[in-house]
């Protein structure tokens, strides 16, 4: 079996399985076999490749979840937590952010400016998020942005859109970053919109008033490695035994999993998919690099779930599907505040350049060809934003947004990648070297419509 | 309040009401007008009369032309005002028909142009009157700062000669909103508009014109010949103000495109209602919470269409909000009006593709829609003026710059 796979051409480098190799294939392939062999290293022929780290490389690295604190248990079990009201309205159509909202857009706005944007290439290449912009993340206060004021949070009303100016304001500094430092948040929130007393009591605190240990990182992990995957059927098993579940399964492109010490992972039960507390500390864990085209500042990891079995109390919602569902809507809202931060990012970036740069005598942007691809990338991204913004605001007064949303992710996926071609496009050949950050731009909006989970508002 | 982006409520009932004029009274008779075209549609009248009534007994906050004009009550605060109903109601009219919407009697844009740019005294003297617009040459179409119809004092009167074409309800309309240059040398500033009652000796149509779509509405060729206009139907300033230039007059396009686009809007959620009906009842429904990619191609094309559509209704409903508030909208309206052009040709047309032969036939209005769309990514400024007018504002580049 394993020397017919050998013999095979296909199936394996990105060759369609169907490919066959003919005896010039065969010489070809025998003569890379000995290119690649440490035999022309070991007698000096080649210069040693330096050591790729752990998370640029996802082959052979595999290490158990981080150790993890002990989550005390607190609370009472079976009690629902507490809720935070929808927003109210009057009804009035109305663009303009609340007094509030505006003042934390923008000390946001500050953060991703004057913290993600210089750290973004650097985190993009290392494939993990410095410790000063996790910790001044802490500082003002994004992970608690989602939980109630009686929990300790600072969310009033259901905190939608906020959550939302505040994810595109994040991505306009960096959107791998921002998914960084918002993943402890997304678990926060899931815990504040369906978490039982329990666990609330059991897991809050820690986010909001934390110890010497600081917030634990956390993740929500949804997606799994399938080809055209759907995440409202996960592969990923999860089965009743006398008291509590076994789970099985891969969770795909988990941000910060290596460091996550809380996950809220995503299982089919009884064939309907449910959210899962698991603790980092639970046997059967294992997490491995899984770098991505973009998104790599925020360490995607893949998350192997053996035979992990957890207690009763621990799943998150309801067992139904709706609780899931509602997740992936408000997570999938999430990923479309990062494209219009990193839309943005990339009309503000080509826009003085297109003025400068000079081509047959003026500024290429007096060219109708150019001019309009930036009139294009404006009026896209205004029309995305307003749908995501829509949507939002339909969310925070507790109405239902499945539509709107499911447009919001259509508009954004397609019109976000778009948007991102054409800024690596408007800089021609500089585009597509990373001394422009429009290349990583492009590699993160590709991202949107196809990430599950990681951030939720 | 926080942000809010639903359809205005305070505006629902009147949509609703709308709506069941354009389903009872529209659709019945719009293969008709599609077919006879030239012909007078005059079921209208009996509408206009109603919409007449309506606006008098204050109910109705405009369902036309009326509602663009900017005015400003000293109050603070979010306003949802005429505008806003405006582009809601027109967009309404244009699921029933888009045709009939621009033939409907006293809503003409010449009423858009004497409400934007007229006097008090000129508003009060054109009540009641139908009238249309006459910019378009022969020689130009976009470049409207090449008029070349001229208007020369004589007395208290002005004499008009040229050839105005493209005039919508040119032959129905009780006067003619026109645009002439006072003194060619002197460019955009010297373009004036006066409104030239039907009848004035001199002023003749010539002829309609046979159109891909809005069969409907009437689009007429009409020629000035030493026509003479009193003196006080000069709407706005009769200074040549080379400084002001032009902004007079293209301030009637912050307030009309918006419209158009709500027409593009209205047109193309036509086709999309129909078609989730059609393909419904062969099969295929569109599920909001699934990849697209794993749904079927219809379902898929069906999600992207009407997420396009989404994001022009709500950039139409934002260029209305900022007139509505006062807050100066003309970079919005021309997204607007850019974004709902080109979704209303993509969304008709890709509905006829996905009904096929039922969408090409003329069975159904599918294929009457992907014609009459064609035209609002046209006029009013064409999807690549908007596109001018987009980047320029963008970018902080001049006219002369980006050309």
């Amino acid at each position: 079996m394993s020397l017919l796979n050998n013999l095979k051409g296909g199936g394996r480098h990105g060759v369609p399985s169907a490919e066959s190799r003919d005896p010039i294939g065969y010489l070809v392939a025998g003569l890379n076999r000995l290119a690649q062999s440490d035999l022309l290293d070991r007698v000096g022929l080649r210069k040693q490749a330096e050591q790729a780290v752990f998370t640029t490389t996802s082959s052979g690295f595999k290490v158990v979840a981080a150790a993890g604190r002990r989550f005390k248990r607190a609370g009472t079990s079976g009690k629902p937590g507490a809720r935070v009201p929808g927003a109210s309205g009057d009804g009035l159509f109305d663009l303009t952010p609340t007094e509030e909202e505006q003042m934390l857009v923008d000390v946001v706005t500050d953060f991703a400016t004057e913290l993600l944007r210089p750290a973004a290439a650097a985190a993009d290449d290392a494939c993990s998020t410095p410790e000063e912009v996790l910790s001044s993340s802490l500082e003002i206060g994004l992970p608690i942005l989602g939980v109630p004021e009686s929990l300790g949070g600072i969310a009033e009303t259901r905190s939608a859109v906020a959550g939302t100016l505040v994810a595109e304001a994040l991505a306009h500094g960096d959107l791998g970053l921002a998914v960084s430092v918002l993943a402890p948040g997304a678990v926060a929130t899931a815990l504040a919109l369906w978490g039982s007393d329990e666990q609330q009591q059991t897991y809050l605190p820690a986010f909001t008033e934390p110890s010497e240990k600081g917030v634990p990182a956390a993740s929500l992990a949804l997606a799994e490695p399938a080809v055209l995957f759907d995440v409202l059927a996960p592969r990923t098993t999860a089965v009743r035994r006398a008291s509590g579940y076994v789970l099985n399964g891969t969770k795909a492109l988990v941000a910060r999993g290596s460091d996550a010490e809380l996950f809220v992972v995503g299982a089919q039960l009884d064939g309907r998919p449910v959210l899962f507390l698991v603790e980092s500390s639970t046997p059967g864990l294992a997490v491995e690099g899984d770098p991505a085209m973009g998104v790599r500042a925020a360490g995607l990891t893949t998350l192997t779930l053996t035979d992990v079995e957890l207690a009763e109390g621990s799943v998150l919602g309801e067992t139904d599907g709706s609780t899931y569902a509602e997740c992936v809507r408000f997570s999938r809202l999430a990923w479309c505040a990062l494209a219009l931060g990193t839309a943005q990012a990339v009309l503000d970036y080509v826009t003085p350049y297109v003025k400068e740069r000079q081509a047959f005598g003026e500024p290429i942007a007096h060219r109708q060809a150019v001019a309009f691809m930036v009139a294009d990338i404006a009026i896209e991204l205004q029309a995305m934003r307003l749908v995501t913004y829509k949507a939002a605001s339909l969310v925070a007064r507790g109405k239902d947004a499945t539509r709107e949303i499911a447009l919001a992710r259509k508009l954004c996926a397609d019109k976000g990648m778009k948007i991102g071609l054409d800024g690596v496009q408007l800089l021609g050949g500089h585009g597509f070297v990373k001394e422009h950050p429009v290349e990583r731009w492009y590699r993160d909006l590709r991202a949107i419509g196809i990430m599950e989970g990681a951030v939720l508002v | 309040m926080p942000i809010n982006l639903d359809d205005p409520k305070r505006f629902r009932p009147l949509r609703e009401q709308v709506h069941q004029v354009a389903m009872n009274m529209l659709r019945p008779i719009s293969r008709k007008y599609d077919r006879a075209e030239h012909e007078y549609p005059k079921e209208l009248d009996m509408l206009a009369a109603m919409a007449d009534g309506l606006e008098q007994s204050g109910t109705s906050e405009g369902a036309g032309a009326a509602g663009v004009r900017r005015t400003d009550d000293g109050s603070t605060g979010n306003r949802n005002g005429s505008n806003l109903a405006s582009v809601m109601t027109v967009a309404e009219m244009c699921w029933g028909d888009v045709g009939l919407l621009l033939s409907m009697p006293r809503q003409g844009l010449g009423n858009s142009a004497i409400a934007s740019v007229a006097d008090d005294e000129q508003q009060e003297r054109f009540k009641g009157t139908w009238a249309s617009m006459a910019i378009t040459e022969p020689a130009f179409g976009s470049d409207s700062a090449q008029v070349s119809t001229t208007a020369v004092k004589d007395g208290d009167h002005y004499v008009l000669n040229g050839e105005k074409i493209f005039v919508t309800s040119g032959e129905r309309s009780d006067a003619v909103v026109v645009w002439a240059t006072l003194d060619k040398s002197l460019g955009r500033a010297a373009i004036k508009s006066f409104v030239v009652p039907k009848g004035t000796p001199g002023l003749k149509v010539e002829r309609l014109e046979q159109k891909l779509g809005i069969r409907a509405s009437d689009t007429a060729v009409i020629t000035f010949t030493d026509c003479r206009v009193p003196a006080e139907n000069l709407l706005g300033s009769p200074e040549v103000d080379t400084k002001q230039g032009f902004a007079g007059a293209m301030a009637t396009f912050d307030n009309t495109r918006p419209i158009v686009a709500s027409m593009a809007i209205g047109c193309a959620r036509a086709a999309l209602d129909l078609t989730r009906d059609l393909l419904e009842k062969a099969g295929v429904v569109v599920d909001y919470d699934r990849p697209a990619v794993t749904q079927s191609a219809a379902a898929a094309k069906l999600l992207q269409l009407e997420s396009d559509w989404e994001g022009a209704y709500l950039l139409m409903l934002q260029a209305a909000w900022m007139a509505d508030n006062q807050k100066p909208n003309s970079l919005e309206a021309s997204m607007a009006k850019a974004k709902a052009g080109r979704v209303g040709s993509d969304v008709t047309l890709s509905c006829v593709e996905l009904c096929s032969t039922v969408g090409y036939e003329e069975h159904e209005l599918l294929e009457k829609w992907a014609r009459d769309s064609k035209i609002l990514d046209i006029f009013e400024g064409t999807q690549q003026i908007q596109q001018l007018i987009v980047a320029r504002r963008v970018l902080g580049i001049t006219s002369a710059e980006l050309r």
